[in-house]
């Protein structure tokens, strides 16, 4: 009960003392920064005045006549009732304003359906509970998950003020880049659930759905980082998934485009050397916090009847290459994803000798990240 | 020849049988009106309970009390247990206890089924809330159970699958029972365009249930065949379609939500007219509008879909469709006002709730009309902003004309007057916390808050917190209004008759409380 009370105590003082902590909070839409958010922006606000509008008239005639036909003010009752003519009016006057409101609505939804002639693709596949990025042509694609200072704070009971972290959940450890002033068109698709993804500064989120492929499109007008989350229940973690855009210049872009490039090619040599099964360990203790944690937990424990644990459990004490196979493959049918795509050689080979000797068990074997390559 | 002499002289003078059994073997439409609105204010404090601990979460970034599970369980099953337990039940204790009155009639038309339509609650919200008891806890996969989310569930998930499976015939039974009471058992004179506008809502309302609730039956069925036997209608791995499941749902899901208040139309257009002391400004036109809303409630479902991912065309057409619900719509809050325009108004508490449920309903039905845009739709979806929305429209819609008709009719049923000055303090305490819980998540949902989530960016703390007091505060309204509820069933002021001065309508000839056997003989309807 105590905690209880020194949260009400902090909450209620710092929403009264501290307003410039949390001084860039929003009340309305944001405009964006593309052509597609100005225009969805203005119809938002075309329609709320004309809500507005529509409001003052109605709530009008009705604090008037609570004001004026109340009976302790002598009102005597009218009998009057049934008009047609009242009824055609309020029928036909409604339906104008929809009409011009549905117009510029319409032209909107067609610019925004055309996707062609686009300079560049990138597909963004929803992961439980991480983004993928792959650039169509150019044979980069990497994983975007919240950042480790966001998810260390967010864990329960971690103690750590959230206004003291930069860009609390709306941070990622690799974010998208793209370049300013591009058409680039966004396939859309997921591995496990339906996610959505969205930056209100583009002004859309389209839905990844497992099967399925969507399409969508942005022109951005000025270089930033642009922040967003996933929009969809996707389970236990939908509340982590944010996304993170960095739209830069296009020299800027080109040589991010080329870094990665070349960090692609240096991390497939890495994977072919052995290591030690002590720094195997060490990197799959970290592996194992970014990935297995949500549903297999801190200490391996599981959530019984729908996480099983990992913690003496026949696979991660059995045979390894059963093992290493659920891991990269996945079991069908549970939640349980293959990570083969999602992670690296070293990450897997990492993951599971850290499962086999950590956790509370004690197999004593390592697997080498060459092996994972064999089996790719 | 004497025992059957003697069983029909019981018939004659028998009332409520003694005892608890009463309330197990009643077929009495008065008897389950009282079992379904008690039901009902339970599984509503039950359901608000989840929705304390879900703002006491929200109360500050961080996660500090619960895991995000959780806390997806308790959204999922809040959104349940207040819909299918909450104000679905209530109308149709409401409806239980109106109809056969207010068509002259001496019972509902099938009174066993009655029964069993009522007792099948219980058991079936048992079985719902038992998932929280079970490995893997209650369904975490949002209300609307979407595929393939819903399918990663605990072993809780067959069990709702069969508690939705009783909910559905319960509803259908209760929405049988109402159409054969209209239609079979009105007073001699009581054409269809002279019954009151609660019946004819209702009427409409039952029909719409025996239309979607089947629907529902099926696409929950599809899920536990999924799950367990291996079909893949919503897995595109084995050929299904995930989109699919979102389409049957929302067939079922957008008539779902005119079920929920349409009869609160029909509340408030007895309401209005009582306390306004001037005849209804357009019945026929009501009833029209009414049917108009219905119709068009099974052909703008999509709208709830515009981010999947649909041609243009589809796009264009549910936001046409969609739009054009404001029409009839729009008819009905014309209507209302001009009833009460040139009255001689006075403001006891049903009309207090009455007039809340029309400013409020229409701040929700603007918030709708702006989630119709379908290019704006993609800013607002699955934000706060659409929480604020249906909020608007269920809580102070809803629940308001719910609240409304308790004051209303509660000295009918009991015989009691209720403490005016309580119903005015409740209405008050209600008001203003509802809307410092629900106003500011507009802003949250512009500001770019997506809905279900645990935790949340530190600049949306200060909206968030204002939330969270004012959900309290309402939360706290509520128990009031059951302390309310309680003393006037325990005593009071006795009610006349008539009740209210300006009230029109067959329930206000009987006495109060109304006898067992409503009317014995038809009244005469002029």
């Amino acid at each position: 009960m105590n905690k209880l009370k020194q949260l009400f105590a902090a909450g209620i003082a710092s929403t009264f003392m501290s307003s410039v902590a949390y001084a860039e909070y929003g009340l309305n839409m944001p405009v964006g920064v593309t052509e597609t958010s100005r225009q969805i922006y203005d119809l938002h606000m075309l329609i709320l005045w004309v809500c507005v509008v529509i409001g003052v008239v109605v709530f009008g005639a009705m604090i008037y006549s609570m004001i004026y036909h109340r009976k302790s003010q002598g009102a005597v009752a009218s009998q009057f009732h049934e008009s047609m003519t009242a009824e055609i009016v309020w029928t036909v006057i409604p339906f104008i304003i929809l009409i011009v409101m549905a117009i510029p609505a319409t032209n909107v939804l067609i610019d925004m359906h055309d996707g062609s002639e686009s300079d560049m693709t990138v597909k963004v596949t929803g992961y439980q509970w991480k983004w993928r990025y792959e650039y169509i042509g150019e044979d980069v694609s990497f994983f975007s998950s919240l950042d480790a200072k966001s998810n260390e704070a967010r864990q329960v009971g971690s103690d750590i003020d959230p206004s003291t972290v930069e860009n609390y959940l709306l941070n990622v450890d690799h974010p998208l880049v793209i370049p300013v002033g591009k058409k680039v068109r966004f396939l859309l698709t997921a591995s496990d659930v339906i996610h959505s993804w969205w930056v209100p500064d583009f002004g859309w989120k389209k839905d990844a759905i497992p099967g399925f492929v969507n399409e969508a499109w942005v022109v951005v007008d000025e270089p930033g980082v642009y922040r967003g989350q996933c929009a969809e229940l996707c389970g236990r973690d939908h509340g982590f998934m944010p996304i993170v855009v960095e739209v830069k210049t296009e020299a800027d872009y080109a040589i991010w485009l080329a870094d990665q490039k070349n960090a692609a090619a240096a991390a497939k040599l890495a994977a072919i050397e052995d290591l030690d099964p002590r720094e195997l360990k060490r990197k799959g203790k970290k592996v194992y916090r970014a990935n297995c944690v949500a549903c297999h937990q801190k200490k391996g424990e599981g959530v019984p009847g729908v996480f099983p644990a990992i913690k003496g459990s026949a696979i991660a004490t059995g045979d390894i290459n059963e093992h290493i196979n659920i891991i990269m493959n996945g079991k069908a049918g549970t939640a349980m994803a293959g990570f083969k795509d999602q992670l690296s050689d070293v990450e897997l080979a990492a993951v599971v000798t850290y499962q086999r000797n950590s956790l509370g068990n004690k197999v004593g074997d390592a697997v080498q990240p060459a092996e994972i390559a064999v089996l790719r | 020849m004497t025992t059957v002499t003697d069983s029909h002289d019981d018939h004659h003078d028998h009332g409520p049988a003694k005892g608890w059994m009463r309330w197990i073997t009643t077929t009495n439409h008065k008897d389950i009106g009282t079992l379904y609105l008690v039901f009902a204010l339970i599984m509503f404090m039950l359901g608000g309970a989840m929705a304390m601990i879900i703002r006491l979460e929200l109360f500050q970034p961080g996660l500090q009390f619960i895991d995000p599970g959780f806390f997806n369980q308790l959204t999922t099953v809040h959104a349940l247990v207040m819909i299918f337990g909450g104000v679905m039940p209530a109308f149709v204790g409401l409806a239980n206890w109106m109809l056969p009155i207010m068509i002259g009639g001496p019972d509902m038309a099938l009174p066993r089924m009655n029964n069993w339509s009522f007792w099948i609650l219980p058991f079936a919200f048992a079985m719902l809330l038992g998932t929280f008891f079970m490995d893997g806890g209650a369904p975490a996969g949002g209300w609307t159970i979407y595929p393939p989310l819903v399918l990663q569930g605990g072993n809780g998930f067959p069990f709702m699958v069969f508690a939705i499976h009783m909910m559905g015939i319960s509803s259908v039974m209760g929405a049988i029972n109402v159409i054969v009471t209209i239609l079979n058992m009105r007073a001699p004179g009581m054409t269809l365009m002279k019954m009151p506008l609660f019946v004819w809502t209702w009427f409409i309302t039952a029909y719409l249930l025996i239309a979607v609730m089947p629907v529902l039956a099926g696409a929950v069925t599809m899920l536990l065949t999924d799950r367990f036997f291996d079909t893949s209608f919503f897995s595109a791995a084995g050929g299904g379609d995930p989109v699919l499941f979102q389409h049957i749902f929302w067939f079922f899901g957008h008539p779902e939500v005119y079920i929920l208040i349409l009869p609160a139309f029909g509340i408030v257009s007895s309401i209005i007219p009582t306390f306004a002391r001037k005849p209804l400004f357009g019945y026929s036109s009501m009833v029209y509008a009414t049917s108009s809303i219905a119709f068009l409630s099974f052909i703008v479902w999509a709208h709830h879909m515009f981010t999947v991912g649909m041609p243009l065309e589809g796009e264009l057409f549910f936001m046409y469709a969609t739009m054009l619900i404001a029409v009839p719509t729009g008819v009905k809050v014309f209507n209302w006002i001009s009833t009460m325009w040139k009255g001689s108004m006075t403001f006891e508490t049903p009309m207090l709730f009455a007039i809340g449920f029309v400013i409020m309903f229409t701040i929700g039905g603007f918030s709708g009309l702006m989630l119709a845009i379908a290019p704006a739709d993609f800013q607002y979806h699955d934000t706060y902003f659409v929480v604020a929305h249906f909020h608007y429209v269920l809580v102070t819609g809803a629940v308001y004309s719910i609240m409304a008709s308790v004051y209303y009719w509660i000295p009918k049923w009991t015989g009691n007057m209720y403490d005016e000055k309580l119903g005015q303090w409740h209405f008050w305490l209600s008001t203003v916390s509802v809307n410092v819980l629900f106003f500011p998540q507009h802003f949250l949902g512009l500001a770019g808050m997506p809905r279900r989530i645990p935790d949340y960016s530190v600049q949306f703390t200060e909206f968030n917190m204002w939330s969270s007091i004012g959900g309290f505060a309402f939360g706290l309204s509520q128990v009031f209004f059951c302390y309310i509820v309680y003393k006037t069933i325990k005593g009071g002021e006795k009610a006349t008759d008539e009740v209210w001065e300006g009230a029109d309508g067959l329930e206000w000839t009987l006495s109060s409380p109304p006898p067992y056997h409503s009317f014995t003989t038809a009244p005469e309807i002029k």
